[in-house]
């Protein structure tokens, strides 16, 4: 339990962009259950803090949502990804690659250390 | 763009909650079954299942709170939540509130309604272009400093100044228009023809005055203010090309000027005519009649363009000797021209009102001391339940806001009225010489200073409980502790207070020394008797009365008319202004059998006819008046003033001395007859210069004023005087009918003085008022905190004069404290309004000791009732209490 990491700031709401865009639209506890299983179980997610992500992103018109119903026949408000929620998800994502990219040289082997 | 719609959407959901809240509880609870479900299905008991769910979504409340929180605008809400706390504790104590608001918004509706004369006067910019650019140029004699250019002047500094891109003459003139009922003398003014482009002002109909339509021969054309061109022609866009018949002349209409275009020198001018450079006046160079406007150039100052126009006189003065000797120069930024005599009077109201909000403030400011200090037990219990020192003093920011926000909003309301009054109880005629407050109200500027104010104020009021409460909060639980904060309490409230006196002393002093000019100006002597007498201006068409003799046969025929109408005693005729309008014509005279070395003894005139004296009540001195027979044909005679005799004559007799013009003409010799005491022709507060007065019948006007002399009440002969000045003939424009009594009480002097003294003085009441309230308020908190000490003492034998003299002692300080700082911050005060002050000095003991002596004694009478109160504790309950 202890080895499990924490979400970092800032990197939930592209979770949350990453899941709707690869899962179609979703309820909340789905989405949280996708961001669990994504991370292998290494993060742990309190599935409550989903929520007020959500609303911002609604907030922001990344994501809209409608009441629909789920697979097993309930009442699940469902979140789908907006024009603008792609493209704020793809330069996103693009920026987060960079600065992996670049820590990742930082921890690399350095090799022309000559 | 993202974050605003973020918090659009947030502030919306201020006003939704609790559709939101609904919404998301059933979306939480989709939640929750779908969770549970899962974990049924992975074999957990049911009761296992939803505790694992609810665990994994990290508490219910937490989330609907992190939720809610994201939804909305916490602070606000919160805000809101205070906000409404405080409206429930006001209503506990509706007195408080009450008291409170009110005291504040008297302070912001006095502050605002002077700032939105101050505004509309003084900041509201001028609607010319570049007004700070802008210029009056005048000439200047010892008599006036801003006296009027002739036209030959006016045509030479136009030529030879190298400082202004543009040089322009006005006047204020009474052109007597034809109408289809007769003829009027609306109120006009005649320009040079490039007067509105040096303004920078465009018409919005028609076109502006072409150069040279001001030259010799040019045809006449007259542009309409947008005021005439609604009144009399109903704002029809077809008045260009119309005429109209002006002096006789046919006029044509060529432009209309702009609805927030004025001039102030001249009224609210309907017609705008161009200059006749061949006018009996303008051909002569001697014959001052214009006043000048003009733009520097860029990068040339005020002070070189009077030294460039200095120097210009100068020449003219020795090319012109007979008609510009001592003629100098003077240039005034057009702002000073226009508003300058409203200025001082402004800026002591504003300081005045400003005093007031300070008090004002200061009350409020005690006023809520006193409520956190009953109020220090709740707030150390809600601090020892958790409240932290920022919700705490949240809520004093509630308080001061809402307190802020009432009272800035009543007070802007009632500021609303009272710029309405005080307009309305400007007079007429002066209103229309200050054409700039004709969009008085409440404009953005006047509502954003408000604000300010109210946001000010709110500060105060929330700083200063707050600081206060965070530095007794430990003492607020424990009884014990009770003294030494009531100490602390009484330190700062006495504080307070002194500043209350203080303000209150010179508002006081401000208003006693106002008070006391509008006596003495009000009372001056006037050398007339000013009662029963009844005044009627005429203008006579030139047309028909060209001749001297026509003119002086109709001053007669209008003399003997209104001397035989019932109810008048006497009548009499003289050229226009009559005592107080300030007889601007002046002449030079040069005495016969003197030696003469060129200087110009400068003197003004006036002329009148026979009965004149008689009519005003005036006194002869020595000699006699002239009679009503001496005309043209006659021998020049004159009656002086006793200040003419004083500077001319010291020691001699001037009676029987001759005098003429520069050159002596034969023709203009003239004879004193007599001298008269002297008579105050100009304003009320202004020193008396030598004058001469000469007979109507020997230099006739077309324009005249009749006064008459009535034995009943003055008012009711205007409408006869009106009737019979008609009966003589149709054609006579009647105008100005006033009586002297009116016209000394709504003289721009006093009209300026009693303004500013019924003011002050109401700011004065209401700071004695407050002040006092305030004194009151800290004695008989100071009482209640000693009851016991006081019992204590009493108990041990203390006697009742001993507990009256402890008290009353304690206000005497304050009071004396607050007496004498106001006493020297009033001297100092007075000193920078001392433009306003008439026949008295600043530092006037009579009134500074009335003031000081007023406030004590009702400073005195306030704290003599908690005195008594102290007194006749009972020393057993006093104890008991405890």
């Amino acid at each position: 339990m202890s080895d499990k990491a924490e979400v970092w700031q800032g990197t939930l709401a592209l979770m949350i962009l990453k899941t709707i865009e690869a899962m179609g639209p979703l309820h909340g506890y789905g989405i949280a259950r996708r961001i669990e299983q994504t991370s292998g179980n290494l993060l742990t997610l309190n599935y409550g803090t989903i929520y007020p992500a959500l609303l911002k992103l609604e907030q922001e018109g990344a994501i809209d949502s409608e009441w629909g119903a789920s697979e097993n026949n309930r009442k699940a408000k469902f979140y789908r990804l907006t024009r603008a929620g792609k493209k704020q998800l793809e330069k996103e994502a693009r920026s987060w690659e960079q600065a992996t990219t670049i820590l990742a040289r930082f921890f690399a082997p350095t090799e022309d250390l000559a | 763009m993202k974050l605003l719609r973020c918090w659009m959407l947030r502030v919306a959901g201020l006003f939704r909650k609790n559709r939101q809240d609904r919404e998301f509880a059933a979306e939480l609870e989709s939640h929750l079954q779908m969770h549970t479900e899962d974990n049924l299905r992975n074999g957990m008991g049911p009761e296992q299942a939803r505790r694992e769910a609810m665990l994994q979504l990290g508490g219910l409340e937490s989330t609907r709170e992190a939720y809610r929180e994201r939804g909305s605008v916490p602070w606000i809400e919160h805000l809101v939540q205070d906000v409404r706390f405080t409206l429930r504790q006001w209503r506990k104590s509706p007195g408080f509130a009450f008291t409170a608001v009110l005291i504040l918004s008297l302070g912001i509706c006095a502050s605002v309604s002077i700032f939105g004369f101050v505004d509309a006067a003084l900041i509201k910019p001028l609607p010319y272009q570049d007004t700070a650019r802008l210029v009056g140029v005048f000439e200047s004699i010892p008599l006036f400093s801003n006296s009027n250019l002739s036209y030959l002047d006016y045509v030479d500094w136009k030529k030879l100044n190298k400082s202004f891109t543009s040089l322009d003459v006005y006047s204020g003139r009474a052109l007597l228009l034809k109408t289809p009922t007769g003829t009027e003398a609306p109120v006009s003014a005649v320009v040079s023809a490039g007067f509105f482009r040096t303004l920078g002002v465009k018409p919005i109909l028609g076109r502006d005055f072409n150069p040279g339509e001001d030259s010799a021969g040019a045809a006449p054309v007259v542009m309409l203010s947008y005021a005439a061109w609604q009144k009399r022609y109903g704002g029809r866009s077809d008045v260009i090309g119309q005429t109209m018949t002006i002096n006789g002349a046919t006029t044509t209409i060529v432009g209309v000027l702009p609805r927030a275009f004025h001039f102030a020198p001249v009224d609210s001018a309907e017609l705008w005519k161009t200059v006749d450079p061949t006018g009996q006046c303008e051909s002569r160079r001697s014959c001052h009649s214009l006043f000048g406007v003009a733009r520097l150039k860029d990068g040339v100052t005020l002070h070189a363009a009077l030294a460039d126009v200095t120097l210009i006189a100068k020449q003219l003065e020795s090319q012109y000797p007979d008609s510009n000797r001592g003629q100098g120069a003077d240039v005034s930024p057009l702002t000073d021209v226009i508003v300058g005599d409203v200025r001082p009077i402004l800026l002591v109201l504003l300081g005045g009102s400003g005093l007031l909000l300070l008090i004002a403030c200061v009350n409020v400011v005690s006023l809520l001391l006193v409520r956190s200090e009953g109020r220090k037990r709740e707030i150390a219990v809600r601090s020892a339940l958790g409240a932290s020192a920022a919700r705490l003093a949240r809520q004093f920011l509630a308080e001061g806001l809402v307190m802020a926000g009432m009272g800035g909003l009543l007070g802007i309301a009632a500021a609303h009225w009272a710029m309405r009054l005080l307009t309305m109880l400007i007079p007429e005629g002066m209103l229309s010489g200050m054409p700039y407050l004709q969009d008085l109200g409440l404009n953005a500027r006047v509502i954003s200073a408000a604000g300010i104010i109210a946001l000010l104020a709110a500060g105060l009021f929330c700083a200063i409980p707050a600081w206060r409460s965070a530095s007794d909060l430990r003492e607020g639980m424990a009884e014990g502790g009770r003294a030494s904060a009531g100490t602390a309490w009484r330190r700062l409230g006495s504080r307070l207070v002194v500043v209350e006196l203080t303000t209150a002393v010179v508002l006081l002093a401000g208003a006693g020394l106002l008070g006391r000019s509008l006596y003495r100006l009000l009372h001056v002597d006037l050398g007339i008797v000013p009662e029963h007498l009844a005044i009627t201006n005429i203008a006579a068409p030139m047309t028909k009365y060209k001749t001297d003799e026509l003119t002086v046969a109709l001053g007669r025929r209008v003399t003997e008319r209104i001397a035989s109408l019932p109810g008048v005693q006497a009548a009499s005729i003289a050229s226009m202004g009559i005592p107080l309008g300030g007889n601007g014509n002046t002449t030079w005279v040069r005495f016969v059998g003197r030696p003469f070395n060129g200087e110009h003894n400068e003197v003004p005139f006036r002329e009148v006819s026979s009965g004149y004296f008689n009519t005003l009540h005036a006194k002869l001195l020595r000699g006699r008046y002239f009679t009503d027979a001496e005309d043209s044909t006659k021998p020049p005679v004159t009656v002086v003033n006793q200040a003419f005799a004083k500077r001319y004559f010291p020691g001699e007799d001037p009676i029987g001395k001759r005098y003429g013009n520069i050159q002596l003409e034969p023709k203009s010799i003239t004879e004193i007859v007599g001298v008269v005491e002297d008579i105050r022709e100009g304003p009320l507060d202004q020193e008396i210069v030598p004058a001469i007065y000469t007979p109507f019948n020997q230099n006739p006007e077309q324009y005249f004023t009749v006064v008459a002399r009535t034995s009943q009440a003055e008012q009711t002969v205007l409408p006869a005087l009106a009737e019979a000045i008609h009966g003589i003939d149709s054609e006579l424009v009647t105008g100005y009918q006033t009586t002297m009594m009116d016209r000394i009480r709504q003289s721009p002097s006093a009209y300026m003085h009693r303004t500013s003294a019924w003011l002050v003085g109401g700011f004065a009441a209401l700071a004695l008022l407050l002040g006092v309230v305030g004194l009151y308020g800290v004695i008989a908190y100071s009482v209640g905190q000693r009851t016991r000490e006081i019992g204590v003492r009493m108990a041990l034998g203390a006697e009742r004069r001993s507990v009256y003299q402890m008290i009353l002692k304690e206000a005497g300080r304050l009071i004396a404290i607050g007496v004498l700082a106001g006493l020297v911050c009033s001297v100092a005060v007075a000193q920078l309004m001392s433009k306003l002050l008439f026949g008295i000095r600043s530092w006037d003991a009579p009134t500074l000791l009335a003031v000081a002596g007023l406030l004590a004694l009702a400073a005195l009478l306030a704290s003599y009732v908690p005195a008594r109160r102290a007194a006749s504790i009972n020393p057993m309950e006093a104890l008991r209490t405890e």
